[in-house]
């Protein structure tokens, strides 16, 4: 179901004329209130006024997460304090967290975006969401709960962790929409076989499932154990929190991009230069109706590529398409580029794996090894070590063949390998350089 | 003929096997034969119990991987070239041996080891033949 047929499915050229509208507002409006984009801007020489259409965009500087750190915590919002109604925060796992604010008005567009979100994934108003996103600083428990109250649906507050009592909820309350981490949802499918409880005697038509990069092929097992169908949504809290990218269950190819409310680029992360469509790079995003805390070519670190292609679901919003990477968790193993993620498609593609991996990274004698954990599943176990070995072996030679490092692969008793209810922990790196 | 026999994947971790042994006696499953196959990091653990749908339920309950196995129960003579004999006629009839371990109980005065073959039924076939006797699993789990 499409939420707001007006602006989902806006002709694109009247779709460019509110966005150039938006982005020369938001310029002139930070430039005014936020010192860190004037200086910026005044170091580039370049003003509002040389701002008139979408394509000038190219123009302005772009803003990384050490910039917001710098400017920790207030600096970078543009509205007096008296005017901000909510305040969120990302981990800060290396260094200070990332602090931004909302208007009002901000927290009324976040909740529309979650509801076109959530109605694109499947949902309507008579759904019961059982809502498994973490509530507090992190954005995504707060984020889907406005969304799905925003849609009219009944929402279980239910946030992250006591996992039996989620299954005991899911089963009594009869919710009909999941949404939490991917990871998370195959933790919850774990702990209700445990139980005794079966997915295919729950109410569940659809998930919403994003906060952390996954799959083609997890997207598969998700389906399959969890009998619903699972949409991939995208965000993070520089630029709103979820609901600036979603998958339509029509086609689940792609995510269509808010473009009424952000600007995407791609960019190539080592020269900066904007890529055309279809290329892999970096996803750079600009708020153009953010009143609180605006971004101007925020740097996302995710690594992903657009879609112009129409869709069938009929909507007219770009789509970018799932995650593949992240910028700064790129490994150089031997000194090629490895995305955790590209080993994560290669295990997914071979029958037997199990969506749970750990890749260990040593340093011996001024080598770098590489050892991949996999759990055996219990289709791909075989009473005979010689065919668990050949299973190892296929591994090895799938991740040679495709990147050209050798492998140790290992396999490991089910459920050794440490779920995360967030983002998964895929990577052990453990050199000392 | 054939007989049953549990697999279990183990990582090679200290007191994994005691695991094993212990789930099984908690649950009262009696273990008839045991034999374990390791590399540098996991292992495989063969074995004959007296309930095997009970052992499996337990096991996977305890969270290891588990898999029924075929195998066959063969009778060797207790004295020099009893099991020679065995094998000669299964390699002059072409049937590869993927793994055997003997049992812990005699058959009478023989002994007995488990086979795993790749083609059972016609490994059954040719040892009957040859007039080897193999022991049915029923009989074997309350030996
Ligand atoms: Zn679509």
């Amino acid at each position: 179901m499409i939420y707001d047929i007006e602006y989902e499915t806006m002709p694109r050229e009247a779709l460019e004329s509110i966005q150039a509208r938006r982005l020369q507002a938001t310029v002139s409006r930070v430039y005014a209130t936020v010192p860190f984009y004037r200086n910026k801007f005044d170091e580039a020489g370049i003003g509002p006024g040389d701002i008139n259409s979408v394509s000038d965009l190219q123009r302005l500087p772009f803003t990384t997460k050490q910039d917001l750190r710098d400017n920790y915590p207030y600096g970078m919002f543009a509205v007096p304090m008296d005017n901000v109604v909510r305040i969120h925060a990302s981990s800060g796992t290396t260094g200070k967290p990332t602090v931004v604010g909302y208007t009002n008005r901000d927290i009324h567009t976040w909740a529309e975006l979650m509801a076109r979100s959530l109605a694109a994934g499947g949902a309507t108003r008579g759904d019961i969401v059982h809502n498994a996103y973490g509530y507090g600083l992190f954005t995504g428990g707060l984020g889907a709960h406005y969304g799905a109250e925003k849609l009219g649906a009944s929402v279980i507050p239910v946030s992250g962790g006591n996992t039996k009592r989620q299954v005991v909820i899911m089963r009594d309350f009869g919710p009909t929409v999941l949404t939490c981490t991917p990871s998370y949802s195959l933790h919850l499918a774990e702990a209700a076989e445990d139980m005794g409880v079966s997915f295919r005697d729950l109410n569940f038509k659809c998930g919403i499932f994003g906060a952390e990069p996954w799959s083609e092929n997890m997207r598969r097992e998700i389906e399959e154990k969890l009998n619903l169908t699972a949409v991939d949504i995208y965000g993070l809290s520089e630029v709103i929190g979820p609901g600036v990218a979603v998958e339509c269950q029509e086609a689940q190819a792609g995510l269509h991009i808010a473009e009424d409310h952000f600007i995407a680029e791609i960019i190539d992360p080592a020269t900066g230069e904007v890529l055309p469509h279809g290329e892999t790079g970096e996803l750079v995003l600009t708020s153009i109706t953010k009143e609180a805390f605006p971004v101007i070519r925020y740097r996302t670190r995710d690594i992903t590529s657009l879609n112009p292609e129409p869709c069938v679901c009929g909507r007219t919003m770009i789509r970018m398409n799932k995650i593949s990477g992240r910028t700064d968790d790129m490994l150089i193993i031997r000194g090629v580029n490895v995305f955790p993620s590209q080993i994560e498609s290669v295990l997914m593609e071979i029958e037997g794996v199990e969506p749970h991996y750990q890749m260990e990274i040593d340093r011996k004698d001024n080598l770098d090894t590489l050892t991949i954990r996999v759990e055996v599943s219990q289709s791909a176990f075989s009473d005979e070590v010689k065919e668990l070995q050949r299973f190892e072996d296929r591994i090895a030679n799938e991740i040679k063949e495709l990147f050209g490092i050798s492998a140790v692969v290992k396999l490991a008793e089910p459920k050794t390998i440490a779920r995360s209810e967030g983002k998964a922990a895929r990577v052990i790196d453990r050199r000392e350089i | 003929m054939q007989a049953e026999q549990i697999s279990i994947f183990l990582e090679n971790k200290a007191g994994r096997l005691s695991e094993v042994t212990g789930i099984l006696s908690e649950n009262g499953v009696n273990i008839r034969a045991l034999a374990l196959a390791d590399t540098t990091d996991f292992g495989v653990l063969r074995l004959i119990v007296d309930d095997n749908s009970k052992a499996e339920q337990v096991l996977k309950q305890g969270g290891f991987t588990v898999r029924k196995t075929k195998v066959v129960a063969v009778e060797v003579q207790d004295q020099p070239g009893g099991l020679h004999s065995i094998l000669d006629i299964l390699h002059r009839a072409e049937i590869n041996v993927e793994y055997m371990y003997a049992f812990v109980r005699q058959s009478g005065n023989n002994a007995v080891m488990i086979f795993r073959f790749d083609q059972p039924d016609e490994a059954i076939r040719v040892l009957s033949d040859n007039g080897i006797s193999v022991i049915k699993g029923a009989n074997l789990y309350s030996m």
